[in-house]
C-alpha cells in the first residue's frame, strides 16, 4: 500500500508545484522535512523509552496475567461464540491490552496469532465469523490509556501543555470503542 | 470539564506510581528491568526513523507545492458547514489508509499551525481514538485468507466516525 501511496504523495506535489511555481520550496520543504524527522526521533527516543521501561517493570511484576484474567469475563461477554478456554482467548487479551498500552509492535504479533486461531475456529474458512468480526472491529476502535507519542510531537514543536490531549483522547477512544461494540453485537443480533 | 484536565495530568504519574509500586511488592529489581526496557524504545525508534524521514519528506513536499492547501479548500465549504477545521480533512482522510503517513501530515500541522491551535489540539485528539482502517483488514484478514469480510468494514467506519465527531464536539467544548 504505502508502496504506490508513497510515490503518488511525491508525484502530484512536485506535479502541483511545477504549477504554482512553487519547485524552488518544493525541494527546500523535502529536505527541510526529512532533516526534521530526524529531530522527532531524538525527541521520540527519550519519550519512548521511558515508556517501554516503565512498562517492562509492569510485565516483570505480572501485570499483563492480572489484567488478563481480569478482562476475562469481559471477552466472554464479547465473543460468546469462543470457548472459554480456547487459545484464542488468550491472544485476544495479549492483543487488546498491548493496544490499550500503547505498544503496537507487540499488539501486531498477538493480533495475527489470534485471529490465526479464530480460523481453527471457523466453519466458512474464506468467511469471517462473528468472532472475527467483533475482534476486528474492537482492534480497530484503537481502544488506549494514553497516547504517548502523540504527547511526545507536541513536545517537540514546543506545546505549553503537551499531555493537555491525553484526557480528551482517552474518553473518545471509549466513545469509539462503545460505538463498536454496539455496532457489532447490533449486527450479530440482526443476522 | 476540569476533570477532564486533571486527567491529562494525573494519569502517567499515576500509572507510574502504579506500575513501580506492583515492582517493587513483587520484589523485582525495578530500575536494572526499567532501563532493560528502555532499550526496546531506542530499537522501536530506530525502526520508525526511515519511514518517518520518507514520509516526512512526502508531506514536506505536499505543504510547499501547496497541494494539501488545494485539498483543504476544495472541501472547506462542506466542512465548514459541519464546524469541522478545513486543515484537518487530508489527514482525516489518510488516518484510514496509512498510519506513518498520517503520522507526517500530524507533525506538518504541528509546524504550519502549532499543536496550541484548534486544528493541532483537533488531530492530536483525533489521532488518539482512530486507526488505519483499510491497512489493519487487510493486514488481518489477508493473513488467514478470508476473502468476505462481511460488516467488518462498516463496523470500523462507524467506531472511526464516532470517535472523529466525540473529538470534534469535545475538542469545542474545551477549546472552541
Amino acid at each position: 500500500m504505502l508502496n504506490y501511496l508513497w510515490g503518488a504523495m511525491i508525484f502530484i506535489g512536485i506535479l502541483v508545484a511545477a504549477f504554482t511555481g512553487r519547485l524552488a520550496e518544493v525541494t527546500n520543504g523535502a529536505v527541510d522535512s526529512a532533516k526534521e524527522a530526524v529531530a522527532i526521533s531524538v525527541t521520540m527516543l527519550g519519550v519512548m523509552s521511558m515508556w517501554t521501561g516503565i512498562i517492562r517493570i509492569g510485565e516483570k511484576a505480572g501485570l499483563m496475567q492480572a489484567m488478563t484474567k481480569k478482562l476475562r469475563p469481559f471477552l466472554k461477554w464479547l465473543f460468546p461464540d469462543v470457548p472459554e478456554e480456547h487459545k484464542a482467548m488468550d491472544r485476544i487479551a495479549e492483543n487488546v491490552i498491548a493496544n490499550f498500552l500503547g505498544l503496537g509492535w507487540a499488539a501486531t504479533p498477538a493480533g495475527l496469532m489470534a485471529m490465526k486461531e479464530l480460523q481453527s475456529l471457523n466453519e466458512h474458512k474464506d468467511r469471517a465469523s462473528r468472532a472475527m468480526c467483533m475482534f476486528m472491529i474492537f482492534n480497530m476502535s484503537s481502544l488506549q490509556l494514553v497516547s504517548i507519542n502523540i504527547v511526545a510531537y507536541r513536545m517537540q514543536y514546543n506545546s505549553a501543555d503537551p499531555s493537555e490531549i491525553i484526557g480528551p483522547g482517552m474518553i473518545t477512544t471509549l466513545v469509539s470503542t462503545a460505538a463498536a461494540i454496539a455496532f457489532g453485537k447490533i449486527m450479530e443480533a440482526i443476522e | 470539564m476540569k476533570i477532564i484536565a486533571a486527567l491529562s495530568d494525573m494519569i502517567l504519574p499515576l500509572v507510574i506510581v502504579y506500575i513501580l509500586a506492583c515492582g517493587y511488592s513483587r520484589k523485582i529489581n525495578v530500575y536494572e528491568e526499567f532501563t532493560e526496557g528502555a532499550k526496546d524504545g531506542f530499537k522501536i525508534v530506530l525502526d520508525i526513523l526511515p519511514t518517518l524521514i520518507g514520509l516526512m519528506m512526502a508531506v514536506g513536499i505536499l505543504r510547499a507545492s501547496g497541494t494539501l492547501e488545494i485539498i483543504s479548500n476544495a472541501i472547506a465549504p462542506a466542512a465548514e458547514r459541519i464546524g469541522f477545521p478545513k486543515d484537518a480533512v487530508p489527514i482525516s482522510i489518510m488516518r484510514l489508509v496509512s498510519s506513518s503517513a498520517s503520522t507526517g501530515i500530524l507533525l506538518d500541522i504541528f509546524k504550519t499551525y502549532g499543536p496550541d491551535s484548534f486544528t493541532g489540539r483537533f488531530v492530536s485528539v483525533m489521532m488518539s481514538c482512530t486507526e488505519t482502517v483499510f491497512y489493519t483488514m487487510s493486514l488481518y484478514f489477508m493473513s488467514v485468507k478470508i476473502t468476505k469480510t462481511r460488516y467488518t468494514l462498516a463496523g470500523a467506519l462507524v467506531a472511526n466516525v464516532a470517535g472523529i465527531a466525540a473529538s470534534l464536539i469535545l475538542c469545542r467544548r474545551l477549546w472552541g
